[in-house]
This record gives C-alpha cells, structure tokens and sequence, in this order.
C-alpha cells in the first residue's frame, strides 16, 4: 500500500473541482429542463428525455469523441471561438455536464413529477409570483431530489474515465483526475499508489450512496 | 353590489364549457350541479388557472380577463383567496408558517384580515407550532381556509373544500365557513355538488349542468323554481325557508318555528329562542286541502297559502307552486288536481307532514 503523492493530491483536487462546476451548472441548467420534463404534454418530452438519457448506455469513448471533435480547433466550436477547448479544465466540464447530465435531470424531473402542481397553485393563489413559488416551495418539497441529483452528479463525475481521457488528456493539474491517475500507476505497476487511491474512490462512493439512502429514509417529505 | 360578470367558451377533450353569467357578488353563492358539470373547471377559470382562450371576467370594477386587449392576470395578481379540495398546505412549514405565507406577501396597507382574527374565528390557536402531517383532515382544511384569508381577498372561492372530510366534520366545519363570512364581509363562490352543505350556507345558487349555466337565484327562488326539477332532482324541489325559534315545548318534544307569521312545528331542536333556523320542505311533504277541515287532523302544520302556478310534471302528476308568504311547492296527482278542481290564485291550506331540518338534510 503506497501514500497519495503530491501529484496524487493535485489529481484529487481536480475531481473535485471538476465534479463541483460541473454539478453547480447542471443545477442551473437541469432545474428548468427537468420541471419541463416533469410538466409539458409536448410530442418532443421523450426525444429529450432519450437525449438526456444517452450518457447512460452510450460508451464514454463515443460521447467523448464527439466533444473532443466538437471542442478541437477545427470543430465548430473551435472555428467560432478561434480558441481549442480540447484538453483544457474547461472543455472537460463541458464534456462533464453532457456525461453526468441524466444523473441530475432524472432525479429532479421525478421530484418534480412527485410534487405535481398542487402546492404551485396553492402558492399562487397566496399572491407568491413563479420564481418566488418555485423558491419558496417547490424546492424545499423537492429538497429530495435535489439531495440525490447532487450526490449523484458529482459523484458519478468523479468517477468519469473514458470522456476525460479522450476529451482532457491527462495533464497533471489541469486535466489529470483521480480515475485517470489511477490507469497510469497501473500502467507504470506502481500497484501500491493504485490502490490507495481506489480505496479514496471506493470508500468515498460507499458513504455518497449510503448518505442518500439515509437521507431518503430519515426525511420522508409529508405531502398532504 | 359587486357583479362578477364571465364568458368563458373551452373546449377539453370530451367536455365543454360554456359560460355567460353576470350574478351579484354578496354572501355565499353555491355553484351547485351533478359531478362532472364544470363546477371545478369554472372555478378553476375564475381564479386564471385554466386559461379560456376568448374568455372575459371582471369582478366589481376589475377586469382580470379580457383576451381582446390580451389581458389576462395569473392568478397570483387577482386579489382571490382559493381553498383547493384538498387542503394543499405546505409541508415544510408549520401552521403558523402556513397561515402568514400569503399575509406576507400582500401590502401592509391592503390588510384588512388580522391573523389574530382569522385564528379566533377558526379556532386554530392552539395549533399553531405543529407540523402539517401531525394535523387532522379538518384541522388542515380549516387552516388552508385561514391561509386564504388572510390574503385579505375580494372574492373568495372554496372548491368543495369539506369533499375530502367525514360527515362529523363536515358538520364541524360548516358554522365556521357561515361564521366567516359574517364577520368578515367576504363574498363567497362554494362549490358543492352537497346539498346539505348548500342548504346550510348558501344565500344564492348558480345551477350548473353540462357546462352551462342553467339557473342562477336565492337558494329560495332556485328551490322552488318548477323549472329546475329535472336538474335539483325529485326529492330536492320543494321550499327554502328561514324561520325563527319562538318556543319549546319538551313535554312533545316539539319546537315552534315562526314562518312568514306563521306557526311550524318541529321535532324539539337545540337552539334557543329568537334564534333563526333554515328549514327545507320537501314537495312531496305537502298536501293541499280546500277550506279549513272542522274535524280534528293528526297534522300539526297547517299553513294558508294562495296557487300561483300550476304545472304538468308527468302524466300522473302535477306540481302546484304556492305563495304562503314565501314560495312552497306541493307535488300532488293530476287526478286531485281535478278533483279538487284547483285554480291559479285560489286560496287553500296547506298540510305539511314533515319538516327536513339542517341536521337531517344529510344524504
């Protein structure tokens, strides 16, 4: 068994700062698409429940290949901008918020879809405006969903390995993480490093799990 | 008087509604009809949560719809207090927090409902500091009604809001309702397919069938009016009478109601004297008798009463409308009616064999 290296240490503080912007946009982006998801009657709802679902069945190396096409210096993006996104922090949340996406959107849209109308009406008709109903009492009701679309989201980012690869490289301090260090000590044989920092992947991933479960079980909302 | 003036014409997959009302807005006004009316799905207009496309509604002055000029307010603009079916309150607050959410949010210049006052009448105080889930059904509809109030709203609209309680509740429940409006001057629209609950609260009804109105009066106009049997049913159409406790009588378990100057007796009632009660007289209760009977008759209530019109219900029967001050209606045979040789404006008495009270008007 080795110990986490500085190099090590940076990777982590990569996942985690990757995890964190990318949980953050997908709560301001997810919020709105999943209460859409949740209420419209529109024929689109299951192409984009199915789009948003992809990064669940879709190898990463696919989704990953796209952005990296996408996000390199001769892609779209790339022309528009004048500038590569390709194996730079940036690009990787960009990657990021597409793999973890339905990890965020399916647990808010079933909140949302729990919570149903009712209390939106309710609120409504106590002169609350949209934004102030949604603030004030969807949320804390969703308070659930918001708790699992979290804990998910950022825990299945840092748990990403064939996007980062294909579409971050692996440059230490930018675009390294947790997963990827772990492949090059493997690849290297330095088998101690390896496992100190699965055990940091697995024990972390136990208690995100477990702290979703607990919260499920000990906040039941009472919805009348 | 406020007028609530609304046209609302939209069609849903197997329902249509069509609606052109102009009804004064004072007291508590019933919209009354069989499920599936559009009771629900016309309050649910008023109020802009479902939105009629070419709809127009003004209460009073205000416009809140007015699809012409694209005018068409959310709900959360029109000074509407709405309690829902179910009592919709907020689990993630407690009573206290529940009560004040609308308070807070409406200017403190257009406060015109305290809290203190709406906890008395309601009679919530000591509920305040409880969670939701720890209330009962009735305790939760009472406090979904205090939250609505204390919107200080123009117009208040309940949606059946005592469907969802047992019986007991219910009876609970309605003094409160009648008691707010009292003394807080609120007009009420109650929706209610509970004739009981109508009976008891309502000063005037909406008669809503398939979408449209059918009829709209005081509870005593649309009780009596002959054209409404086939919507109110056989054993509805009959009188709505308000009459007063003048005396007891224990010894027959009896008490003396005044109607229209009057005498009525009924089974012995818990209500002190001078006190007003509502009483509904079926039409198949009454019998008609030409000139006063000499011998002795086992019916207590015999009232004078002048034929105002007369009216062919089926090929057996016919159904007299009365005047004993207020309109009565006698369900009788058309074989009587010759017999008798009855006619518009002839003076006769009138037997009334039973007298439904508030407690018994109970599907």
């Amino acid at each position: 068994m080795g110990t986490l290296t500085d190099l090590d240490l940076s990777a982590l503080w990569v996942s985690v700062r990757l995890a964190t912007v990318t949980v953050i946009v997908l709560l301001i982006v997810g919020t709105p698409l999943a209460w859409w998801l949740a209420h419209t009657r529109s024929r689109l709802r299951p192409i984009v429940e199915a789009a948003v679902a992809l990064p669940i069945v879709l190898p990463p190396t696919v989704l990953g290949f796209y952005i990296l096409i996408t996000l390199g210096p001769y892609g779209p993006l790339g022309r528009l901008a004048d500038l590569s996104l390709a194996f730079t922090f940036t690009g990787l949340v960009i990657a990021s918020v597409f793999y973890s996406m339905p990890f965020v959107i399916q647990p808010l849209q079933g909140a949302f879809e729990a919570v149903g109308k009712a209390p939106l009406e309710a609120a409504w008709s106590l002169r609350a405006s949209k934004l102030d109903a949604f603030l004030t009492v969807i949320s804390p009701i969703a308070l659930r969903g918001y708790v699992s679309a979290i804990v998910l989201g950022f825990a299945h980012t840092i748990g990403e390995f064939g996007v980062v690869l294909m579409v971050g490289g692996s440059i230490p301090g930018q675009t390294r993480v947790l997963s990827t260090t772990i492949f090059e000590h493997v690849e290297t044989m330095e088998y101690g490093q390896a496992h100190a920092i699965a055990a940091v992947l697995l024990t972390f991933s136990f208690l995100v799990l477990l702290t979703v479960y607990v919260v499920n079980r000990r906040f039941p909302i009472h919805v009348s | 008087m406020n007028h609530l003036l609304a046209r609302f014409d939209v069609r849903f997959s197997n329902f249509h509604l069509d609606i052109d009302m102009d009804v004064p807005m004072s007291g508590i006004t019933a919209i009354f009809g069989p499920s599936g009316s559009g009771k629900t799905t016309l309050l649910r207009c008023l109020a802009g949560l479902e939105h009629a496309p070419n709809g127009f509604m003004q209460f009073g002055e205000e416009v809140w719809q007015d699809e012409r000029l694209g005018r068409c307010l959310p709900l959360y603009a029109r000074p509407i207090g709405y309690v829902f079916q179910e009592p919709r309150l907020f689990p993630h607050y407690d009573v206290r927090a529940n009560l004040l959410y609308g308070y807070k949010r409406i200017p403190v210049a257009a406060r015109r409902v305290a809290p203190e006052q709406v906890i008395e009448i309601l009679g919530i105080g000591q509920l305040l500091d409880r969670r939701i889930h720890k209330l009962s059904g009735g305790e939760q509809q009472r406090v979904a009604i205090g939250r609505a109030l204390l919107t200080s709203p123009k117009l208040l609209l309940l949606d059946e809001p005592l469907a969802s309680l047992d019986l007991q509740r219910k009876q609970e429940l309605l003094p409160f309702i009648r008691q707010l409006h009292e003394q807080l001057r609120i007009p009420v629209l109650y929706v209610s397919h509970g004739l009981t609950e109508i009976l008891q609260l309502a000063d005037r009804v909406i008669l809503l069938k398939d979408g449209h109105v059918v009829g709209a009066g005081t509870l005593s106009e649309v009780f009596t009016a002959l054209d409404f049997r086939g919507i109110l049913g056989p054993h509805r159409i009959g009188a709505i009478m308000n009459a007063r406790v003048t005396h007891h009588d224990p010894q027959y378990g009896l008490t003396q109601l005044d109607c229209m100057g009057q005498p009525l007796f009924v089974p012995l009632q818990p209500v002190a004297i001078g006190q007003p009660m509502r009483v509904h007289i079926l039409s198949s209760d009454v019998t008609l008798v030409v000139g006063r009977i000499d011998s002795p008759t086992s019916v207590l209530n015999i009232l004078e009463a002048t034929i105002v019109e007369i009216r062919e219900v089926n090929h057996t029967s016919v159904d007299v409308l009365l005047d004993i001050g207020a309109p009565l209606v006698a369900s009788i045979t058309k074989k009587s009616l010759v017999t008798l040789g009855l006619k518009h404006g002839q003076r006769i008495f009138t037997h009334i064999k039973a007298v439904a009270l508030n407690e018994e008007l109970i599907e």
